[in-house]
């Protein structure tokens, strides 16, 4: 994990080490104190040397400020590094991202992806801004307590034989059982905060079917789970603190116990005698300390392998295959004999055996019940997703064959759900072209018929769409979609279900425009209104990911059961006036 | 819309302030007070344990003198004895006061989580409007999460702190209160230390926050339209903004952090350089006269002690001021008005006898009727009538005005106009998700104001455009609409909406797990789902808002001749922006800007060449 992890260093590591060695020097530093107090106390006091302890005793200041300042230096360190640390991670996940093709993204789902992004990369930043002074104080201090109290007296430091492994196997025994409560104590957090998340999310159906009781019941057991859970970890840990209480104090005894005697012979100085409770403690603390840091870790691996993950997942649509230099040269769309699943798991064929050739400036028009993967079909063809069998091709290549770059450049696609960002609309329009000029921004606007609700809005092309487009309506929204796609005048241009709130009488304006303007663009339509797509070139019908029929309007009303029902289902009434 | 919460509310330094400090601690003790008796054992407890750290270091002091020095061996163990009694009692103390508190937190959690949702369930959706559900949810995840975790260790830490502190220093001053003077001083010192460097630290705190909610929010929207993004090759574009956002936060909480963190070896070198005057002051005097070497090695040990208690509370504190400040908005929850329901007339199954009398019966396959608090049964017949009805969601903003229409039994009434016309409005005053401000509204002959909301609401089937599914199988979100419908009405309910097929197409059929608000399934698909989880339910008066919007007009039309079956002689409201969709209604709606302006079947509304026929025609456009 941290080798994986390691390259995120990058920048900070001189800033690491020498917070390390910081740290070091200050805990090596507070562990020489009570030595220079025991000299005060053993030679100075006896001696009556004044000079002596003012000398000593000035030294210990100086020595607490040297390690007073070394240990804000090194939480500066730590706080710079750990942050940096943080921010390249951060930026290293969200750039990996948007290598991910549309699989990778379903697979680990918007909602997760971006708490691997933000609460995630949090947590680690706070590991390493703390884990940099307490890694190293522990075991520094650990150490040299430990020296030190051999110097001071071997035959005391005998205790540590049997306090040191004892406290191991205290701390080892903790861990392991703790780990596993704080996991599930996780598990039952999450479920009962989804529980509450879909409470709100869905608070007027579970009011318009009266299941307030019911969700209370279905909250309240898991809050009962999560209390009992809790209680059970958080208990366990009480049981820490007493228990290394215990064994501190213990051992303090133990070394007077035996040490009186060394001192009554003179062998030990009571100065020495009373430093060495003070390593005692801090032998201990050190100890405690790592257990605690191991507990931190066990968390903050948990949310390491999380982010991880994202970063080793493999993109699985990359230019590997492609051409540099290969564009598209026209509009012509070809599917050989392709077949596409979305799991690899699944048995059934989302699309099955499709072949279909669409000649370059062709207006096709798609048609199909909810289901049929009419959307799946068009997004293969910018190379969204990749066909399992078959070949799709654009300009007479493998989509494979061009860089994504060149293939997206030259396909443009209007979502079915589709997303405008916060800024204003120019910005937003921008996204099709960065470099269009005014000119060409309003003709794309005028031909998605969006020019005319925009010149309405008190600041035009600098209006404020707010996140997610909130300040226009759906129709606006869908014309402004199709504009920014117009900007860069594609050769392919997809549109799916892209006009559904937009009037019929603006709909036709807008293919208008298409045939007028984009006389050499092969235009995909995917429609529910049959009006939509009545007159193109090539009508394709399609039910259960496979193609049913192909032909215009004429021919499919001739042979087509499903098309002849759909277009009945629309047509009632309209003789009446029309 | 949804807000997924990544970090809203405060980070581990609580730099936020309660307002009503008072009020909302008393209100928490009384969710305490329910542990009165335990409360009473964790404060002895407490007692016990800091007197017993304070005797245990004073013991140093006899003990060195009196038998280490002289070699008293025997009076020696003795003592160590005694010693050890004092501390196996400090530490057993220690354990059961904070094994309590675990208890009392975590129950004290519980009540107050339970609380907490039980009321959120009974709040208005006016409600659920002015709150975004990351604020919401962080009442559980941070506010809740702050509270426990004080009670857990914040509440004994500061207690105990401050015991123990209080004991050291009276040992201390009467041991000398000449190097008391010394202690002071540096106490004096950290005082000033987490008062500056405290302050400094809470105003990058909040500049960190800020710039976490920029770069959390940058996230959100980018993820959410990574799609778009890959569509126009704005992959690069992309990385850019972020890394500029990325940056700033880095600096912010850069700052913020290297001021937290050098807390820490701020106060702990102060009590170092305390340690060390102690020291050589204590040496001098302990020359000049009047100061032992055994106090001194005690004395030391106090100084040790008083500057731990010191950092301890000082962060407890932070900790403590962030709990309350969570409770007072968990209370303010609690605190606000929930749904007015006084109605007292209540929805029962009744069937009618040969005499045409009806009697209330058990069976579900009988008609309905409304219940009467003096025990007279009037049948639910769909009969809705709206009466010169005025409303507005915010007091600026007028949404309906003088409206005034009617539904006889078993009509199916549509409403056609534009977004923020006021047609979901209708509906959802009809449900009483809202209250109106003026006129009445009727069912059959009586006021919503009167009728229980449950069986209100029970009576009318609502299918929303905005799908909302829950985590379970897909046959347990059928059956959300009847909790106790068996496999065939679930079955019969999903083929009335066509899903079927495509249910059965799923890996597991009915028995698929749904996640994630069932991300995987085309929102068509979920409007499928949305509808047989209403037909299960077998209500007797349904309201469709925009409820086929995303299923084709063919299956629409195939879900339509199921709906005519359930529905036959039942009162449906529907809502659509799809013409086709409202066609065959008995009468259709057409509001403009809360105002209805036509009214009439299609055949009516088309020879009327107003409104309804423009949009028809495609002459006019639906925003």
């Amino acid at each position: 994990m941290i080798r994986k992890l390691y390259p995120y260093t990058r920048g900070y590591r001189a800033l690491i080490c020498f917070g390390i060695l910081c740290s070091a020097a200050e805990a090596v530093l507070e562990m020489l104190l009570p030595r220079v107090m025991a000299l005060v106390v053993d030679q100075g006091i006896p001696s009556g040397n004044t000079d002596y302890i003012l000398k000593m005793g000035g030294l210990m200041v100086v020595m607490s400020v040297a390690s007073m300042a070394l240990g804000v230096g090194a939480a500066f360190l730590a706080a710079i590094a750990g942050q940096g640390f943080g921010a390249n991670l951060r930026q290293a996940q969200y750039d990996h991202i948007q290598a991910f093709s549309f699989r990778n993204i379903e697979k680990f789902s918007t909602a997760s992806l971006i708490t691997r992004l933000t609460n995630d990369v949090n947590a680690m930043q706070m590991t390493v801004t703390m884990g940099m002074r307490l890694l190293v104080r522990a075991p520094v201090m650990l150490v040299s307590a430990l020296v030190l109290s051999v110097t001071i007296s071997l035959r005391l430091s005998k205790v540590f034989l049997v306090v040191i492994p004892l406290l191991v196997l205290l701390a080892v025994l903790l861990i392991r059982h703790v780990g596993p409560l704080f996991r599930q104590l996780q598990e039952r957090t999450d479920d009962l905060n989804l529980v509450v998340q879909e409470d709100l999310s869905a608070i007027r159906v579970v009011k318009s079917f009266v299941r307030e009781d019911y969700e209370r019941e279905k909250f309240q057991k898991r809050n009962r789970a999560l209390r009992s859970i809790s209680e059970k970890a958080f208990g366990f840990v009480t049981l820490g603190m007493p228990a290394m209480m215990l064994i501190t104090y213990g051992t303090i005894i133990a070394v007077m116990w035996y040490g009186a005697p060394l001192v009554n012979s003179g062998e030990l100085l009571v100065g020495d005698l009373s430093s060495l409770y003070t390593y005692i403690t801090q032998i201990l603390m050190s100890l405690m300390m790592i257990s605690m840091i191991m507990m931190m870790l066990s968390r903050s691996i948990a949310c390491a392998k999380r982010i991880v993950e994202v970063l080793e997942e493999v993109p699985d649509i990359t230019d590997d295959s492609a051409e540099e230099a290969a564009e598209v040269t026209d509009g012509s769309i070809n599917f050989d004999h392709v077949s596409f699943k979305y799991s690899e798991k699944s048995e059934e064929w989302n699309l099955f055996d499709i072949d279909l050739h669409i000649k370059s400036g062709m207006t096709v028009g798609i048609l199909g019940a909810t289901g049929s993967a009419k959307s799946t079909l068009v997004q293969l063809i910018p190379r969204l997703y990749e066909a399992n069998h078959g070949t799709v091709r654009v300009g007479g290549r493998p989509v494979g064959d061009y860089t994504t770059q060149h293939l997206r450049d030259a396909c443009a696609m209007v979502l079915q759900k589709n997303t405008l960002f916060s800024g204003t609309i120019r910005e937003n329009l921008l996204w099709g072209n960065e470099n269009a000029s005014e000119a060409e921004i309003k003709a794309a606007c005028a031909a998605a018929c969006a020019d005319e609700f925009i010149s309405r809005l008190p600041e035009g092309y600098d209006t404020d769409l707010g996140q997610g487009g909130v300040n226009v309506s759906g129709g606006q929204k869908q014309r402004l979609c199709i504009a920014r796609a117009l900007l860069k005048k594609p050769k392919v241009l997809i549109l799916d279900d892209s006009t559904s709130a937009v009037d019929t009488a603006t709909d036709a304006k807008i293919r208008q425009a298409f045939a007028t303007q984009l006389p050499d663009t092969t235009k995909l339509i995917i429609a529910q209104r049959i009006t939509s797509i009545m007159d193109a070139d090539l009508i394709v019908v399609m039910d259960d990911g496979r193609v049913m029929d192909t032909g215009t309007h004429a021919e499919l009303m001739e042979r087509s059961e499903i098309y002849r029902d759909v277009y009945q289902s629309q047509q009632e009434g309209v003789e009446l006036h029309g | 819309m949804a807000k997924h919460g990544p970090m809203h509310g405060p980070g581990p330094g609580g730099y936020q302030r309660p307002q009503n400090m008072g009020k909302t601690i008393r209100r928490l003790l009384g969710y305490l007070s329910r542990a009165k008796f335990l409360l009473v054992i964790v404060a002895l407890c407490l007692l016990l344990s800091s007197a017993c750290t304070v005797a245990g270091t004073f013991m140093l002091k006899p003990l060195t003198n009196n038998y280490i020095l002289p070699g008293d061996i025997p009076g020696l163990g003795k003592m160590l004895c005694l010693l050890a009694a004092v501390y196996i009692a400090g530490a057993l103390c220690s354990y059961i006061y904070a094994r309590i508190m675990v208890r009392i937190s975590q129950s004290t959690t519980e009540t107050i989580r339970r609380d907490l949702f039980s009321k959120m369930q009974d709040l208005p959706l006016s409600y659920f409007d002015a709150h975004t559900h990351g604020e919401l949810m962080s009442r559980y995840t941070n506010d809740i999460e702050t509270i426990s975790e004080v009670l857990n260790n914040g509440l004994g830490a500061i207690v105990s702190g401050s015991l123990t502190f209080i004991g050291v220093v009276v040992m201390m001053i009467v041991m000398s209160p000449l190097l008391f003077l010394v202690t002071v001083f540096t106490l004096l010192l950290m005082l000033l230390v987490v008062m500056t460097v405290g302050k400094r630290s809470r105003r990058y705190f909040a500049q960190q926050q800020k710039n976490i909610g920029i770069v959390n929010g940058y996230i959100e929207e980018m993820i959410e339209g990574q799609k778009v993004i890959k569509v126009f090759n704005h992959e690069d574009k992309a990385k850019e903004g972020f890394r500029s956002r990325n940056e700033d936060y880095r600096r912010a909480a850069t700052a913020a952090q290297a001021f937290a963190t050098s807390m820490m070896p701020l106060l702990g070198n102060l009590s170092h350089i305390n340690y060390a005057l102690t020291c050589g002051v204590g040496a001098l005097l302990a020359i000049v006269g009047g100061f032992d070497l055994g106090s001194l090695v005690s004395y030391l040990g106090y100084t040790r002690q008083v500057s731990q208690p010191v950092a301890q509370v000082s962060q407890q504190v932070n900790n403590l001021l962030a709990a309350v400040a969570g409770a007072e908005r968990i209370f303010e929850v609690m605190d606000t008005e929930p749904e007015r329901d006084k109605g007292q007339v209540t929805l029962v199954h009744a069937s009618i006898d040969s005499n045409g009398v009806h009697r209330e019966s058990a069976g579900r396959s009988d008609g309905w009727a409304w219940k009467k608090p003096d025990g007279t049964l009037i049948p639910l017949t769909g009969d809705v009538r709206f009466h010169d009805v005025d409303f507005r969601y915010v007091p600026e903003k007028q949404i309906l005005h003088n409206i005034s229409l009617y539904a006889k039994p078993g009509q199916k009434i549509a409403f056609v106009g534009s977004t923020g016309a006021g047609k979901t409005t209708i509906t959802n005053l009809i449900n009483r998700f809202y209250e109106i401000e003026d006129g009445t509204i009727t069912y059959d002959g009586i006021d919503i104001q009167d009728i229980a909301k449950e069986g209100l609401r029970r009576s009318l089937g609502i299918v929303l455009q905005d799908t909302h599914l829950f985590t379970g199988t897909i046959a347990d979100n059928i059956r959300y609409g009847k909790l106790n419908a068996t496999d065939e009405e679930i079955r019969a309910a999903a083929r009335l909406a066509n899903a079927d097929t495509f249910i059965r197409h799923l890996p597991n059929g009915y028995d698929t797990c749904i996640t994630g608000d069932g991300g995987s399934l085309s929102q068509g698909e979920r409007q499928l789902l949305n509808i047989a989880r209403a037909a299960v339910a077998d209500p007797p008066v349904l309201i469709l808002d925009e409820a086929t919007s995303s299923i084709d007009t063919r299956t629409e039309r195939l879900i339509e001749k199921g709906m005519d079956r359930l529905m036959r002689s039942r009162t449906v409201f529907v809502i659509a922006h799809r013409l086709s969709t409202v066609r065959n209604a008995k009468a259709i709606l057409v509001l403009e800007q809360g105002e209805v302006i036509e009214r009439g079947d299609h055949d009516d509304l088309i020879s009327q060449k107003g409104k309804y026929y423009q949009l028809y025609t495609g002459q006019a456009e639906l925003s």
